[in-house]
């Protein structure tokens, strides 16, 4: 019989809880924390931008708990973030000081202080390589030692000024004075609709990667956005975390850094009209994600371009469409809801069927 | 109880944000109160409204009780509750009558609730116009217009297709005749127990991220017509299995071996006292 019409529910939980674990538990190797946050940073980092909480440790356990799900440490985290009470806020981070391990442009060739590729599999062959089933830790740790001994220090300080400055400078990119306005924040307000940008931004870092680059990608398809946007900048490195001391607010604490990707996306819109033409400028969409995720980054500034043109008909430009189903949380749980007995609810649907099959009239 | 957490496992500055959207709620009968919804341990979609507002109300004086679709032992049921009683250690109860608290999925219990009790009510769709204006900016403008004649249009055309009216769960209502509201998705049966009663009802969508409430003594109407009135559903002279209830809402049962049909009270916790008392019949607000 069905799962709820019986007594015995208690029981069944119990026992399916305890059958996870023997999933869980398969092989005889010690799966340790450290191994996750050490050799699967890229899981990592998606668990933590959809979870909207920086925390390795905790992503890397919440993986371990769930076998690897990443809808399910996303969860796990979520949930905890939710018992957490907000102790600070830091100061804004300011992603021209990043200290970058990667920077390129698809706009100019040559840019100030160089394009670096920094470690990307763009330009790997994705190519199984077999011999990893057999790795040695101890050669894997003599290459390292030989690869660090020769890399300067220094190299790892790199700074740069955005190639966005440079346009600003020329004047094809409007400058605007920095907006101090309180930013919205999703986490602790219901997300209004049209939403601020500040919220539009953060509820795009926290989207589900695939539904971000899923929907980014129709839209360069031709789902309504139909500009090709070029990567003015896509950006890794580590930007420094501070709160103001309590006691003294001019002074900083800092907190550590983290590891962000931050892209710019150019593209071109009618910006005014000049004497007797329409003048063309360049206009920025804006993406964030920890870690080196440059797909969702670059489908998140495409996505934050395509909202300002909006469209009620085309999915990449409807904001409702976009911002209020990417959530991994809300979709992953009410997709899985219906696994939930609906009994009442369908005896009352089904009262209605019978009801004008029998051609019963009110 | 896990003295880990914080009681009721949300942050006291969460629990008093969703309390203030509660208050708005009961002032504001029908009304949707938008709320910076927290994630909980549970899937959002199963519950997680419901389970914050309670989770904000609860105190270590409260007898909890949590249905799911009438069912006491329902896996989500038997969740809630096992996650509740972990972070509160409160009492928990099958019986409506001994409970002070009750959080459900889909029904409101057979035994008329009181004054000194709370019903929540897990939303999955809290805006009743979603089926007729998708966006919910443009949904909202009309509740603040109280312009709701895309709703009735809706009857209407099931009218002249089918009938009659073939809404099922969650049957609209206008509360307190000014807000059209989702009563979330109990049966037809239900909906006029919302109508002017004792206790206290409200609301929680936790992914939707909306609070609402039906004060004590609060009109509530299901939207209908003079000569299209709103019905309930059909029990007919269906007997429960169990207790023996008549005119109560039934879950419907098959017989794999006989293929026979069985009827059996959705609301076990009615169900399992009226057997002991060895009643027949229970005469519920509806059994008329």
């Amino acid at each position: 019989m069905a799962y709820v019409a019986v007594k015995g529910g208690a029981d069944a939980i119990e026992s399916s809880i305890e059958l996870l674990k023997i999933w869980r538990s398969d092989g005889d190797l010690c799966l340790e924390v450290e191994m996750i946050t050490t050799r699967m940073k890229q899981l990592v980092d998606r668990v933590m931008c959809e979870a909207g909480f920086y925390s390795p440790q905790y992503a890397a356990l919440a993986l371990k708990q769930s076998e690897g799900s990443c809808e399910e440490a996303v969860f796990l985290m979520r949930a905890y973030r939710s018992t957490l009470p907000r102790m600070h806020t830091s100061e804004p981070i300011d992603c021209s000081q990043m200290r970058l391990i990667r920077r390129i442009s698809a706009a100019f060739k040559d840019i100030p202080f160089g394009q670096v590729l920094g470690p990307t599999y763009d330009y790997t062959h994705r190519l199984i390589d077999f011999r990893l089933s057999s790795e040695e830790e101890g050669s894997l740790q003599a290459f390292r030692e030989q690869y660090l001994a020769l890399v300067e220090p220094e190299s790892s300080d790199m700074k740069a000024e955005r190639v966005s400055e440079i346009l600003r400078q020329e004047g094809i990119i409007a400058s605007y004075e920095p907006d101090d306005t309180e930013p919205v924040d999703i986490t602790q307000e219901m997300l209004m609709l049209p939403a601020a940008r500040s919220a539009r931004l953060q509820t795009l870092f926290r989207a589900d990667t695939g539904f971000v680059s899923g929907v980014a990608y129709a839209g360069l398809r031709g789902y309504g956005f139909n500009a090709h946007p070029t990567v003015g900048e896509l950006r890794s490195g580590y930007i420094e975390v501070e709160i103001a001391y309590p006691l003294d607010k001019s002074e900083a604490i800092s907190l550590g850094e983290i590891l962000f990707t931050e892209v710019e996306s150019y593209i071109s819109r009618e910006t005014g009209t000049g004497k007797e033409l329409s003048e063309l400028g360049i206009e920025i969409g804006y993406g964030l994600v920890f870690g080196r995720m440059d797909t969702k980054a670059i489908a998140m500034s495409i996505l934050d371009c395509a909202l300002n043109y909006p469209h009620p008909h085309s999915p990449p430009n409807d904001e409702e469409f976009v911002l209020l189903h990417g959530e991994a949380l809300e979709m992953s749980g009410f997709i899985s809801h219906l696994k939930l007995p609906h009994y009442v609810t369908y005896q009352s649907a089904l009262d209605n069927i019978r009801k004008t099959r029998r051609g019963e009239i009110q | 109880m896990d003295e880990s957490y914080n009681f009721a496992f949300l942050d006291e500055g969460s629990k008093r944000e969703i309390r203030r959207a509660i208050i708005k709620a009961i002032s504001l009968p029908g009304y949707q109160v938008p709320f910076g919804s927290r994630e909980l341990p549970i899937g959002r979609g199963w519950g997680t409204g419901g389970l914050q507002v309670t989770l904000s109300i609860i105190g270590p004086e409260d007898t909890l009780k949590v249905i799911d679709q009438g069912s006491d032992d329902s896996v989500n049921a038997i969740s809630i509750k096992k996650f509740i009683s972990l972070t509160t250690g409160v009492g928990i109860t099958e019986d409506s009558e001994e409970a002070t608290l009750i959080q459900s999925r889909h029904r409101i219990p057979e035994i008329p609730l009181t004054d000194s009790q709370v019903l929540v009510l897990q939303v999955p769709t809290p805006e009743p116009l979603r089926g007729v204006e998708r966006s919910l900016g443009a949904a909202r403008q009309l509740h603040a217009d109280k312009e709701y004649s895309s709703a009735w249009l809706m009857l209407y055309e099931q009218i002249m297709r089918y009938g009659r009216i073939t809404l099922g769960a969650d049957y609209p209502v206008l509360v307190d005749g000014r807000y059209v509201m989702a009563p979330s998705p109990i049966p037809r049966y239900d909906t006029l127990k919302l109508h002017n009663a004792e206790c206290l009802y409200l609301f929680g969508a936790g992914r939707e991220k909306m609070i609402y409430a039906v004060p004590p003594y609060t009109s509530v109407e299901p939207l209908d017509f003079e000569d299209y009135e709103f019905d309930i559903e059909d029990m007919g002279d269906r007997t429960c299995r169990l207790c023996g209830a008549t005119g109560v809402y039934f879950d419907e049962m098959f017989d794999p071996q006989t293929g026979e049909r069985h009827y059996q009270c959705s609301d076990t916790g009615f169900c399992s006292k009226n057997a002991q008392r060895g009643h027949t019949h229970e005469p519920g607000i509806n059994s008329k």
